[in-house]
């Protein structure tokens, strides 16, 4: 996905041109995400799951809920850790092997996104202050790629928590222990909603699908919570961005959040 | 991160932060051009207790290679923390953290660079941190600019760094190490002074839309403030009373 090829900057002129009569290649409007559909308990030997498919990028988060040692300076909270992982049947460019810099950042903005808008709260996970915790584990497989991997596994991973339930467990002897029955639903604070857009030339537009991803001088991902607060960001790319593309961006992040917080929630009612 | 209690107090009655600066005053910052003899451009900044030291190569050829470009000349960005650098020793090897960083600063450096002057070829900045507390990543962009400077890289523009933040409910400049840790937002950024445009932008933390844009007026203030000492470093090497 990196390397661009002929078609690449052919497609490139090609949405320019549109951009310019205000179109999009696949004739979305320039604040307009893809057909967003979230099936949840994809995997049912899964603590939660979900698989989300963004226009033609599919996902499939899977959450695991163990007992963990809690984090040195964090004794009185569980843990809750997401990844990322491009397989290599997304894309012909994917190959096997440790993840490049694109992955790592992909799997460390989606794990902010969420972490940052305390979704989960930490401090209701904790089974033994400073000895034992309960640990969430959301871990993304991108199965199928077309641009904006970041919100993707972010609506992924969001629906696998919401549909989560947690076992419970009670210390016995010094170790964990299961408690038959005590099952119940993650504790959730906010809805985090993640919104990428993609800068080409001047014009700022939402959820770039694979092509515009390719043709993109820039990006930005802000993740917002059901307050409609910004929780998170992330800018990449090799261009930049004014002051007032950034204020827009905000805006726009708020907007296109809130019809996407509704559809999530929708998508997890009733839950596992 | 995420407003942990703490018997610190981040701001004081009177506004004072738990340092002795004001909500919009940024730590005390000494950049110095130059140091390296090896390195074709070189850097050393001091931002609080950071110490950080940047050293850039080329444009070279590159080396594997297979990552040369035909159209353009590639930037490659290493950020590094050395082992001592923080409390608890750090694993030299680099961290995910490392790499997610060096990337943030390789994309916050490319708009200013005029790598398509030099097909084929590769510039190479090598960050070290020698001292890291809190902000890092802005310290060693605000040099990496100089560094590239120093390295007579032309440029469209310096790339000036500063984080901007939220610590006891407040918009504050500079977030510092215990801010970070007990605060409720860092937003780095990373500005073109001359071109208005911002290039590196990250945030973690709860802000509402109006502590948004606040968040970000502060930062770009901050950078400008750093982009004046870039420029007295640059000076100072080359047309003042400095080494050489």
């Amino acid at each position: 996905m990196a390397s661009t090829t002929v078609i690449d900057e052919l497609k490139k002129s090609q949405i320019i041109e549109l951009l310019e009569q205000g179109k999009r290649i696949d004739g979305r409007s320039l604040d307009e995400h893809r057909p967003l559909v979230i099936e949840i308990n994809a995997i049912p030997k899964a603590n939660g799951s979900a698989r989300v498919r963004l226009g033609e990028t599919e996902v499939i988060c899977g959450v695991k809920i163990q007992p963990d040692r809690p984090f040195p300076d964090m004794g009185d909270k569980g843990i809750f850790i997401c990844t990322a992982e491009l397989l290599p049947l997304s894309h012909p460019s994917v190959e096997t092997g440790p993840p490049g810099p694109d992955v790592i950042e992909l799997a460390r903005v989606v794990d902010r996104g969420i972490r940052e808008s305390h979704m989960i709260d930490l401090s209701k996970l904790v089974i033994l202050k400073n000895k034992s915790v309960i640990g969430v584990f959301a871990d993304n497989v991108v199965v199928d790629y077309d641009g904006n991997l970041f919100d993707a596994c972010s609506y992924a991973a969001t629906a696998a928590v919401l549909s989560s339930k947690t076992p419970k467990w009670e210390m016995k002897d010094d170790v964990p222990t299961l408690v038959e029955g005590g099952e119940s639903t993650l504790p959730t604070n906010t809805i985090p909603v993640s919104v990428t857009m993609g800068k080409i030339g001047n014009y700022i537009i939402v959820d770039p699908n694979g092509d515009e991803w390719n043709s993109m001088d820039a990006r930005i991902t802000i993740t917002t919570d059901s307050n409609g607060n910004i929780c998170a960001l992330q800018k990449g790319g090799s261009n930049g961005f004014s002051f007032e593309e950034i204020i827009k961006c905000g805006e726009l992040s708020v907007k296109v959040g809130a019809t996407i917080r509704e559809k999530l929630k929708q998508a997890t009612k009733g839950g596992k | 991160m995420g407003g942990r209690d703490s018997t610190l107090v981040l701001l004081d009655e009177n506004g004072i932060r738990c340092d002795g600066r004001k909500v919009d005053e940024p730590r005390r910052i000494m950049i110095k051009a130059g140091g390296l003899k090896n390195a074709d451009g070189s850097a050393y900044i001091e931002f609080g207790d950071n110490k950080i030291l940047v050293g850039v190569f080329g444009p070279r050829d590159v080396h594997p290679k297979h990552m040369s470009n035909t159209d353009t000349g590639i930037l490659r960005v290493r950020y590094h923390m050395e082992p001592f650098s923080v409390t608890e020793r750090k694993n030299p090897a680099p961290s995910r953290r490392e790499i997610e960083i060096s990337k943030v600063i390789k994309e916050a450096l490319e708009p200013a660079v005029m790598l398509e002057k030099f097909p084929r070829t590769a510039v190479d900045v090598f960050i070290e941190v020698l001292q890291a507390d809190g902000g890092t990543r802005c310290a060693a962009l605000s040099a990496a600019s100089v560094a590239l400077a120093d390295a007579g890289i032309p440029m469209r523009d310096m790339v000036a760094s500063c984080a901007a933040g939220k610590a006891a409910d407040t918009i504050i400049l500079d977030v510092n190490n215990e801010e970070d840790q007990a605060g409720q937002a860092d937003m780095p950024i990373g500005y073109m002074p001359s071109l208005e445009k911002i290039t590196l932008l990250q945030l973690d933390g709860v802000l509402t839309p109006a502590e948004y844009k606040k968040c970000v007026e502060t930062g770009i203030h901050g950078c400008k403030i750093v982009y004046e000492l870039q420029k007295k470093a640059l000076n100072d090497k080359y047309f003042g009373n400095g080494e050489k």
